[in-house]
């Protein structure tokens, strides 16, 4: 114990309380933090709880009954997957009003976002959250999902999913770091802009072959760095404009510089 | 510096006192080199072999790269995996802009501290040939003009020019005629679509029941038996139709009488403005973008053009469904797909 008191004037000291400190603080969390839901059975206590907390938090625009008004659409329907695509990620509630809801760190823990979901897919059958199974990326067929994000996402996602401009201030959102759960959502339900693949459209098979295809991407470019991956044009802009530009000044300034 | 130069030559010119403004001299004198500056490696031996040893220094950088290079092409392999093939290119990558920066920057370094740069001036010299050797010439080609016996024997010399004008056509004639490929622009007229094509999925095939087709939902699609025929992607390119449910209410305007089925409409994806696919449909504007020009079209009113360069509206598939509930066309579209071109409605 001396010699660590000793030492509590040492230059590192400092440091190496600090990393003490966060250590501590990220096992805490890691111990503390709510741990990812499992798909549960929805039980009348949670739909129930969820009433509770759509009312509390969502009937302000969408109705105590969530019949809708204005512009909040009603959601009597629309399925406990579009609840968990739009409070897992953050979209709803929306912060402010805009052009497109964008994602945000969610308000709501697992919990209380099944309890939502539970609640509004009671009002009316719609689209339930996937099984795990359905979303796992390593049963599905990158091949065949490449050729249906090509034909059906990539006009506005962009060619590995990278996203992209749409009109008046609404983009389709990149899929980077979007889960597996939350692109089979999408799909299915159609969020804002986005219109729906039902499952006669895209099956259940081929939406996880989507997601097959879009896990591949996270293994990066082959190539180093992808500048954002955004197409053609961004590339040769940066080859023309900045490449070439640092060639040009490069060669003036050895010109220019005396020995 | 030139100022006080010029000042300088001036009154050398003229007598001191009549120096004015519109009074310059007929022609300036050449002022010659500016004085050559003695670098430091001129001057400090110490200096001349520090310089000399960084440039043998960039040198051995290029040495190590290639070295480097070749221990990396063995050793670093691409693998199967999409991390592998990165390290490797990157790996090789870096070392080849060490062995090309390593010889650049060495002799840019060397050229700049160590080889002389003292200006010199090297005089053109006159490019006219001397005259005895230009009147040997001429003599040598009217010798050879008098044997040849061109100027007496005029039937040669027409037969000569004739071929050699009309060779340039072997060249020109097939490069001509192949450019363009197709000129038959009456192909542009008419799609695959006929009265009772189902309409399919892209890219399985697979017929579509007007059930199916959910509002909000948008279909990509192309004709049944579409892989069958002949020339099946120059088809596609011209038959791909968008197809999207509305609800019926929000069904502004459509291009025909019954084009549409309970809210369903098709309509080719083809931009009218210069042919990009148009295909970024917005569920809830109803809006179709072009990603190329930023033509957007309203699909709840018969696909008119409401911003953008477009010109006209996308030509709408007449569509129905059949007995077994499948929706299939009622038509070929109505005019030509895509951008415009001559002779378009003739």
């Amino acid at each position: 114990m001396k010699a660590i008191a000793d030492r509590r004037h040492h230059r590192m000291a400092p440091v190496v309380l600090l990393m003490l400190a966060l250590f501590v603080t990220g096992a805490v969390y890691a111990a503390l933090s709510p741990s990812p839901a499992e798909a549960a059975a929805v039980s009348e206590d949670d739909v129930a709880a969820g009433q509770a907390l759509f009312r509390a938090n969502c009937a302000t625009c969408h109705g105590t009954d969530a019949e809708g008004r204005g512009n909040a659409p009603s959601l009597v329907g629309v399925g406990a997957a579009a609840v968990d695509f739009q409070v897992s990620t953050g979209r709803m509630p929306m912060q402010a009003t805009g052009p497109q809801a964008p994602s945000k760190p969610p308000v709501f823990d697992a919990e209380e976002v099944r309890r939502l979901a539970a609640y509004v897919a009671s009002l009316a059958p719609g689209p339930a959250v996937p099984t795990d199974e359905q979303v796992d990326p390593a049963l599905g067929d990158p091949a065949n999902g490449m050729a249906l994000f090509r034909t059906n996402c990539a006009m506005c996602h962009g060619a590995i999913g990278k996203g992209g401009a749409l009109t008046q201030g609404k983009y389709a959102p990149s899929l980077a770091s979007t889960s597996p759960r939350n692109v089979y959502q999408a799909m299915l339900t159609g969020p804002g802009s986005m219109p729906v693949f039902n499952d006669a459209n895209l099956t259940p098979e081929d939406k996880r072959d989507v997601i097959a295809f879009l896990d591949q991407q996270h293994q990066g470019s082959p190539g180093g760095t992808d500048l954002g991956a955004v197409g053609p044009v961004v590339e040769g802009l940066w080859v023309w404009i900045v490449g070439m530009g640092a060639l040009i000044g490069a060669a003036v300034w050895i010109g220019a510089k005396s020995a | 510096m030139s100022e006080s130069r010029a000042s300088h030559e001036v009154t050398r010119h003229e007598p001191a006192g009549a120096v004015g403004p519109s009074e310059l001299p007929e022609r300036f004198e050449n002022p010659g080199l500016p004085p050559h500056r003695p670098r430091l490696t001129d001057e400090d031996p110490a200096a001349a072999r520090r310089a000399t040893l960084q440039v043998a220094a960039l040198f051995g950088l290029s040495v190590l790269g290639t070295i480097g290079l070749i221990v990396a092409y063995v050793l670093v392999r691409p693998g199967d995996t999409v991390a592998s093939v990165r390290t490797s290119t990157m790996v090789l990558g870096g070392a080849l802009f060490l062995v090309l920066f390593g010889i650049g920057a060495a002799a840019i370094h060397w050229a700049k501290t160590l080889m002389s740069d003292r200006d010199v001036v090297e005089e053109r010299h006159p490019q006219k040939s001397p005259p005895e050797v230009r009147e040997g010439a001429v003599a040598v080609l009217e010798e050879g003009a008098e044997d040849s016996g061109i100027a007496r024997r005029g039937v040669l010399k027409g037969a000569m020019i004739s071929a050699l004008a009309l060779f340039p056509l072997s060249l020109a004639v097939p490069l001509v005629g192949e450019v363009g490929g197709d000129w038959n622009v009456g192909a542009f007229r008419h799609t695959m679509w006929r009265k009772g094509v189902r309409l399919t999925k892209d890219p399985s095939g697979e017929p579509i029941k007007a059930s199916d087709v959910t509002v909000g939902s948008a279909f990509h699609v192309i004709p049944e038996g579409l892989r069958d025929s002949e020339r099946w992607i120059e088809e596609k390119a011209k038959a791909v139709v968008l197809m999207v449910r509305l609800d019926p209410k929000d069904l502004k305007s459509e291009q025909g009488e019954g084009w549409s089925y309970e809210g369903i409409v098709a309509y080719s994806k083809i931009c009218t403005h210069v042919g990009c696919p148009v295909a970024l449909y917005e569920q809830q504007t109803h809006h179709l973008l072009c990603p190329c020009h930023q033509s957007t079209f309203d699909v709840a009113d018969g696909a008119r053009v409401v911003f953008g360069p477009a010109s006209r509206p996308l030509p709408q598939l007449p569509i129905t469904v059949d007995d077994e509930g499948y929706l299939v066309a009622q038509s070929d579209f109505h005019e030509p797909i895509g951008p415009s071109f001559w002779e378009r409605l003739k």
